[in-house]
């Protein structure tokens, strides 16, 4: 049972969140210009570390506001928390 | 007396790496040890490598529900299952191993009129492929398996299921073992503590590995690593549309035999069997997030706890002796990756999520075929890892909702 | 063996009656099974479980192999060790062989959860325990403390919530604590009915002391298995905690001075010593009894219960044979890691102790006492006795696994001791190897030359003792598995006895059957009431989801495959709404109530997945657009009233509208006030190609509106109806039920609604349409099949094969079929399906593969009924 800083409420047992995957995949601006690896590349191919990861999760039965997380895949350590349009933390 | 069969006396050499082979695999899980062994009994190619970075068969090998069927829906799908159950159907004579696969049928229940609707289409799409599937009234699920709660007042009442009467369970370990024996018999190296940490490329062909115990040259390299697939694949420089989840499973402690066949369901969220000695091996739900730790999180097996005893009243006083997770990689389709990579000489065989256990002979089958020919076989030919491109994907998530 | 006449903490004025393997026995409150056994002298428990050989009582706790019960009661329980077994008066138990019995009885008790936080947990109320909450408190923070025994042996810790009869079973990520308190077993027949029996405790600790002392080991020789070969420590426990000696003449055979202790209360207690044989070359303890240094049992006698041992020396050949009736061991002692292992704290090999012991601790976790090797004793390893033959060297008596069968597996070319485990089976008992792990890893570096450090252990797992699936299922079962969900109208549903369907978690009447009749017949005559009457169905399930902001319309023209920005307010529109891969996801109709302000209706099974989907978008995408979205599903009430009188009915209902085709066209609605007083907004949206008003209201006045139709439709016979009158309407007319019609590979045109997918914006999944195999033109395509010989109604999943194949597998399919029903309108069974191909095979026939018989079918055009929509308007 992760512990998750929401940045708006607080930590929260993970059963309070959805989990979205990695982070910082931005939409193709112009999905029409992209070939289909392109385009296969944005739909179906995400990171998938062995360690560090930063990726997003919902305050699903809260705020239900996105955010991204940094965490270990290997300790399950949340390395840090922030914002939506927020840098990944070194 | 201990109603198990014996083991063999001697399974394996646990021999140094040599400098180079023709072919490495890399994982020596089940489907590594099957391609090995394949590529050695049917391609007569025996100057072969299994490097594995633990112990031989540790990784989802040893921690799966040891659950075989081949009732998939699609045919591609329903195609190299089959033939996976064939395979299983005479390995046990093949390889000399009694490894106790036991043909009890599996029962995958409905408890919805959607669920009935997806039911039926399976087993008629089963039968037309040659799998052995039949739908079943509940009166028929309490003559296959009398401890399932068919109350018409459950949350979810059971309202029929599909049943593969050839479909059952083995013993994941000796299987494994069965399998390695005769890899090791035909000359294979199985090199246990030998973790793969990168790639010897010549161009854009492979040649080699390193590892932590040195450089190994290979003509050939097949990549088996199931959940660790990613990590190696970035290693030799290419991507893989593959999520790596934690998925646990648990077991009971031994209990005179209640259950004689094995049940899932996907609507309650059960999956379970009672192995040969007596205890109830039951699989749990994948965790939502991305996990290499080989553990999940305790409310998931709550909530099958809850679902098992909804399901099966006679459970209720049944103990979990042991959890334990492993890691499953997930394709966007649930449907696994077979075939050659963008890496010449270099081939993958991966993203089997919940379904790699059952498919260990026809994976390994098929995957040898492709490194001993550089080309898939028609088995594995759709499983390739262009269909993300195309859009030809082999779906085996099901029904995307439910709905009206 | 014998009750001592004084001592322990049991109460010995108060007598309770057990039975146990059908000897009726007695004990007293304090007491285990396995105490109040050993004081009638009984150690032997049933055989063990392969090899049949005779077992007995070895432990005094949680580590027990042998000593297992299935307990009678309301539902039996299996496989409990009669040493944490509380004896209560009326206890009736059998013993096993390593198996239990699973009772068929429901099990009537309850069981709970609580979840809790505390700034400090304590696992363990030992003296390091109450000390560590002691501190922990005196600091003013909150502290618990859990302790599976039913007393905490010394004096409570002060501002302390403490909890006993409570294992603390898994450690969880940062610092989830699970913990089952047993409630109610001990106290038998007098247990209070309105007391959970057993309560999982949910503890989330800012900071875990893990306080869980360690466990002893037995040592490894021939005959080591005999009834009578105990524990030392426990041989202690039963002494000072019951007043029980386990018997009368005792050996002692140790590698440590722990054993020591238990000599010296052996003796205090008059309990004769008849020698103590001690592995160590030199001892340095002052006992008055004699010491064979440098020595070791070598083998029991006796055949049901021990006799005597024969002991030689180490380096020598000399044997000497003891007669005793209770051998005491001690091979040493490991501290309980579970916890801290269980969280990937890391373990080193001891020398000196001969364990592993923590190697710091996990984050935010402290590991105190025996749990961390303090005050363990020295130890000199003994892995096994040296013999002829290792066939009666036990290493985990429960799966009767034996250093010989170790070899075997370590010769089998096994080198790690996950191997060695699988092989043998060794540790994967109830007791999980808490007495034979590390003597396995020691017998198995034995054999292979290597420390016993290098091999390491097997993974510790949760839970730490077994836990009753019903435990954590807590009280998830029953009505209580999944929560109902149900609509306002749903007790006139019930009341007018309609079967239901499971639709997510709602419950959505299903047809309405009356006297005599099956569903075919009841669902004949909803549809025909539908298309020659008036009819009306509650569609309240259906997803609602306001959409607000200046970018409304702008945001659901990206979201839905068809344009919603320039729908005028007053409008309504259906709309279909995909996934990137360009497969459908949802479909709903859509309301714009005014410029910025949309009312988005979703399936019923789909509407949380929808919000989510929206959500995301905007939050994550395109959080520069200004939209808000809001569940709205349980606050409305839709009604659907269907059919050539629906305009009689609503007029009723609603007289200050105008209701006419002109004034209230198709896809629009109106806010009024029904005559009721009852505000409402009615649609002209039809899922049956009849004139059709949906009735939308606010849900507290669901049942009063849905009564107000109903007796406004008595003159015109007004028939409720569910959902599968609602699934034929809507497939005699071609409308798709996404999920059912639909299966997550199923684009828009497959649908066959190319029209609602717009080519001149963009919206999510467009760009999937244009890859090679999306763009296939003989992909599956939903079209009607007309079984040819006009009778037969397809079973749905029917798969369709070309006419011309040979049914040799693999047969070749073309598709199957998504929905089928008897169509009172057609006056034929008709069904829809998904065809390769389908839309350009109007008019061919195919079979249908139905059992073992083909039938033929026409494929025809997707839309049946009143194909030129001519009903619509009334």
């Amino acid at each position: 049972m992760l512990l998750i800083s929401c940045p708006w409420c607080g930590p929260r047992d993970e059963t309070e969140f959805r989990y979205g995957g990695q982070a910082h995949v931005a939409y193709p601006e112009t999905p029409a210009e992209l070939d289909d690896q392109q385009w296969a590349e944005y739909v179906f191919y995400r990171e998938n570390p062995k360690g560090p990861f930063a990726e997003r999760w919902m305050h699903a039965i809260g705020c239900r506001r996105w955010f991204n997380v940094l965490r270990d895949t290997v300790s399950y350590e949340v390395l840090a928390v922030y914002r939506n349009g927020e840098e990944v933390p070194r | 007396m201990n109603p198990l069969p014996e083991h063999p006396d001697f399974l394996w050499r646990n021999p140094e790496p040599r400098s180079s082979y023709d072919v490495i695999i890399i994982g020596a899980g089940g489907h590594g040890l099957a391609t090995a062994y394949y590529l050695a009994s049917k391609h007569g190619i025996t100057n072969v490598a299994v490097l594995e970075k633990g112990w031989l068969a540790g990784g989802n090998m040893a921690r799966n529900t040891t659950i075989i069927r081949s009732n998939y829906l699609w045919d591609e799908s329903a195609a190299i299952y089959e033939h996976a159950l064939k395979l299983w159907e005479g390995l046990p004579e093949e390889l000399g191993y009694d490894f106790l696969f036991s043909q009890r049928g599996v029962l995958n229940l409905a408890h919805t009129l959607q669920d009935v609707r997806e039911g039926v289409r399976r087993v008629n799409a089963n039968r037309l492929n040659g799998v052995d599937a039949e739908w079943v009234e509940p009166s028929e699920i309490a003559e296959i398996c009398p401890i399932i709660n068919l109350s018409p007042k459950t949350r979810y009442p059971v309202l029929g299921g599909t049943f593969q009467p050839r479909a059952g369970i083995a013993k994941h370990d000796h299987v494994a073992w069965a399998l390695a024996r005769r890899a090791d018999e035909l000359g294979v190296d199985l090199i246990q503590n030998c973790e793969v940490t990168g790639f010897v490329k010549d161009g854009n062909r492979v040649v080699g590995v390193e590892t932590n115990r040195g450089r190994i040259l290979a003509g050939r390299v097949g990549l088996a690593a199931a959940g660790h697939s990613s990590v190696l694949a970035e290693k030799a420089g290419f991507r893989l549309p593959v999520q790596s989840h934690p998925l646990q499973a648990l077991v009971s402690e031994l209990n005179e035999q209640v259950h004689p066949t094995v049940v899932m369901s996907n609507h309650v969220h059960v999956y379970v069997s009672q192995a040969h000695k007596g205890e109830l091996v039951m699989g749990a739900g994948v965790d939502s997030y991305n996990g290499y730790g080989q553990r999940g999180s305790f409310h998931v097996i709550e909530h099958q706890m809850a679902a098992a005893v909804e399901l099966f009243p006679i459970f209720a006083r049944a103990h979990v002796l042991r959890t334990w997770g492993g890691i499953v990689d997930v394709t966007p389709d649930a449907s696994p990756i077979i075939g050659t990579t963008p890496v010449e000489n270099l081939f993958v065989n991966c993203g089997w999520g919940t379904g790699g256990f059952k498919a260990t002979p026809s994976a390994g089958w098929a995957f040898a075929h492709t490194i001993a020919t550089g080309e898939p076989h028609p088995l594995n030919a759709p499983f390739s890892l262009d269909r993300f491109t195309t859009g030809a994907l082999i779906d085996e998530h099901g029904a995307a909702a439910v709905a009206h | 063996m014998s009750r001592l006449p004084a001592g322990g903490r049991i109460d010995r004025g108060e007598v309770l009656r057990f039975t146990v393997d059908g000897r009726e026995l007695t004990g007293h409150p304090g007491d285990t099974v396995a105490s109040a056994m050993l004081a009638h002298g009984i150690i032997e428990v049933a055989p063990s479980i392969y090899r049949e050989r005779p077992r007995g009582i070895m432990a005094a706790g949680v580590e027990e192999p042998n000593a297992l019960l299935q307990v009678a009661g309301p539902c039996s329980e299996g496989m409990l060790p009669a040493t944490t077994v509380e004896l209560y008066d009326g206890l009736v138990a059998s013993t096993l062989s390593g198996k239990g019995r699973l009772d068929p009885t429901p099990d009537p008790a309850v069981y709970d959860k609580k979840f809790v936080h505390t700034d400090v947990l304590v696992v363990g109320g030992g003296p390091a325990g109450r000390k560590a909450a002691a501190e922990a408190s005196a600091t003013g923070v909150r502290v618990m403390l859990v302790d599976d025994q039913p007393e905490l042996d010394g004096e409570l810790p002060p501002d302390t919530v403490v909890l006993t009869r409570t294992t603390a079973i898994g450690s969880y990520d940062d610092n989830y604590v699970l913990a089952l308190e047993r409630r109610t077993d001990h106290l038998g027949a007098a247990a209070p009915a309105n007391v959970s029996r057993q309560r999982l405790w949910h503890i989330r600790a800012a900071r875990v002391v893990l306080a869980t002392g360690a466990h002893e080991r037995p040592l490894v020789f021939a005959g080591n298995d005999k009834p009578g070969v105990m524990l030392a420590g426990a041989v202690r426990t039963y002494l000072n905690r019951y007043g029980v000696a386990a018997g009368s003449r005792v050996v002692v055979f140790t590698n440590n001075d722990s054993a020591y202790d238990t000599v010296r209360d052996l003796l205090d207690a008059g309990i004769e010593v008849a020698a103590v044989v001690d592995a160590r070359p030199e001892v340095s303890v002052d006992v008055d009894v004699r010491i064979l240094t440098g020595s070791a049992v070598i083998n029991t006698e006796g055949e049901d219960r021990i006799t005597g041992v024969l002991v030689r020396s180490l380096d020598g050949d000399a044997v000497e044979s003891f007669e005793c009736d209770l051998l005491a061991v001690s091979g040493g002692w490991s501290p309980v890691v579970h916890l801290h292992s269980q969280r990937q704290g890391k373990l080193r090999w001891d020398d000196s102790l001969a364990a592993f012991v923590p190697h710091g601790p996990v984050r935010n976790q402290e590991i105190v006492g025996a749990a961390n090797g303090e005050g363990l004793w020295a130890t000199r390893a003994l892995w096994l006795v040296p013999s002829d033959s290792y066939d009666t060297h036990f290493v985990d008596l429960q799966r009767d696994v034996t250093v010989a069968d170790v070899w075997r597996s370590t010769g089998a070319g096994m080198l790690n001791v996950e191997h060695v485990k699988r092989y043998t089976s060794l540790g994967t008992a109830n007791d999980q190897g808490k007495t034979s792990g590390v003597n396995a890893i020691g017998v198995i570096a034995h054999a292979l030359g290597g420390s016993v450090g290098e091999i390491g252990t097997t993974t510790y797992r949760a839970p730490y003792t077994p836990v009753a699936f019903a435990a954590l299922a807590g009280r998830e079962r029953g009505d209580l598995f999944d929560p109902e969900r149900t609509t306002s109208i749903h007790p006139w549903h019930v009341e007018h006895g309609a079967l239901f369907e499971d639709v997510g978690q709602w419950k959505r009447p299903w047809y309405f059957p009356r006297d005599g009749e099956d569903i075919d017949a009841a669902v004949a005559r909803e549809c025909r009431a539908a298309r020659n009457g008036v009819a009306f169905m509650d569609a309240s399930t259906l997803g609602k989801i306001e959409i607000w902001g200046a970018d409304a319309g702008e945001f659901l023209n990206r979201i839905y495959t068809n344009a919603f920005k320039k729908l005028k307010p007053g409008h309504a529109r259906y709309g279909v709404m995909c996934k990137p891969d360009g497969m459908i996801f949802d479909d709903g109709v859509t309301l714009r109530l005014d410029d910025n302000r949309f009312f988005l209706t979703t399936t019923t099974g789909g509407a949380a997945n929808v919000l989510d989907w929206l959500e995301e978008w905007l939050q994550t995408e395109w959080p520069s657009l200004d939209v808000h979205c809001t569940s709205v599903t349980e606050q409305w009430a839709t009604i659907a009233v269907v059919g050539p009188r629906s305009r009689d009915v609503v007029s009723v209902l609603a007289p200050d509208l105008d209701l006419s085709a002109e004034a209230f066209p198709f896809m629009t609605f109106r806010e009024t006030v029904l005559a009721s007083g009852v505000p409402a907004r009615i649609c002209r949206i039809s899922f049956s190609g009849e004139l059709a008003y949906e009735i939308n209201v606010s849900s507290w006045y669901g049942l009063s509106v849905w009564e107000q139709v109903y007796e406004a439709g008595m003159p015109y016979d007004i028939t409720p109806y569910g959902t599968e009158t609602m699934h034929v309407l809507r497939a005699e007319k071609g409308y798709v039920i996404v999920g059912q019609d639909t299966d997550g590979t199923v684009t828009p045109h497959d649908a066959g609604m190319a029209w609602a997918v717009s080519k001149q914006k963009d919206f999510v999944g467009n760009r999937s349409f244009s890859r090679s195999d999306t763009a296939r033109t003989d992909r599956k395509q939903l079209i009607s099949l007309l079984p040819t010989d006009g009778t037969t109604k397809l079973p749905e999943g029917t798969q369709i094969i070309a006419g011309d194949v040979a049914l040799t597998p693999p047969v070749p399919m073309l598709g199957h079929v998504t929905s089928s029903y008897h169509s009172e309108a057609l006056g034929r069974p008709f069904a829809l399906a998904l065809v390769a191909g389908g839309q350009s095979r109007i008019g061919e026939t195919l079979m249908a593969h139905v059992g073992s018989e083909l039938v033929p079918v026409q494929v025809a055009d997707l839309v049946l009924y009143d194909p030129e929509g001519s009903r619509r308007d009334g």
